[in-house]
């Protein structure tokens, strides 16, 4: 698996390129991008903060447990940005190789799912007139 | 016995500093240290969730803290 946390600009290609396998027909990317609004405001940054020994923890038990549920997948990568991010930005990268397309579809939104709920890192929507950090209050 | 707690995003706004020095009783668990800093910040009881790591993983709430334990408080996640 290829895990990666990174304050710079994420090549996406590279992303791409860790997980070509002779074996996999398949390769699904799943790519996180900062969009210009959120519940209604308008957002012009945001500012990711990671606890990072942790974070690259969690995300290396996600992808060891989309190995243990799908025993076909050839490779993973995860590559997720922190700090600062302008709209349009990259946030994080998932891309699997599995033998056949339905595995690699079903892995793939697996992992990023799973990475949103348990990944300790932490997104600040910067709005013109203030900032929230997200999904922190009911 | 001393702990040191590292805390980050809402966590470490409403504590106000990046890491936090606390006394708790010998063995305190993870629920009990999760009493005490409610006590202490009561705008941490507002967050949807809030989970204790220990040495970079989730920790369970009967876990007895060591002084010697990387801790950290874990606020709602919101990556991806």
């Amino acid at each position: 698996m290829h895990i990666h946390l990174t304050d710079q600009p994420i090549d996406v290609a590279a992303v791409l390129a860790s997980v070509q396998d002779d074996g996999a027909g398949a390769v699904n990317t799943f790519i996180g991008t900062v969009r210009n609004q959120s519940t209604g405001r308008r957002v012009v940054r945001l500012d990711y903060e990671a606890y990072d020994a942790m974070a690259i923890r969690q995300m290396e038990h996600v992808a060891a447990q989309a190995l243990e549920k799908w025993p076909m997948l050839r490779q993973v990568a995860v590559t997720h940005r922190k700090g600062r991010l302008d709209i349009g930005d990259v946030a994080v990268v998932v891309a699997v190789s599995t033998p056949h397309r339905a595995d690699s579809f079903a892995a793939c939104q697996y992992i990023i799912d799973t990475i949103k709920q348990v990944v300790p890192i932490w997104k600040k929507e910067e709005y013109e007139d203030g900032s929230v950090w997200v999904a922190a209050h009911p | 016995m001393k702990l040191k707690i590292a805390l980050f995003g809402i966590a470490k706004e409403i504590v106000g500093s990046s890491s936090l020095d606390l006394d708790t009783p010998a063995g305190q668990s993870v629920t009990g240290l999760m009493q005490q800093l409610q006590t202490q910040y009561p705008a941490l009881q507002k967050l949807s969730s809030l989970a204790v790591a220990v040495n970079s993983e989730y920790a369970t709430d009967d876990y007895q803290l060591q002084e010697r334990d990387e801790i950290a408080l874990i606020p709602p996640v919101s990556g991806g």
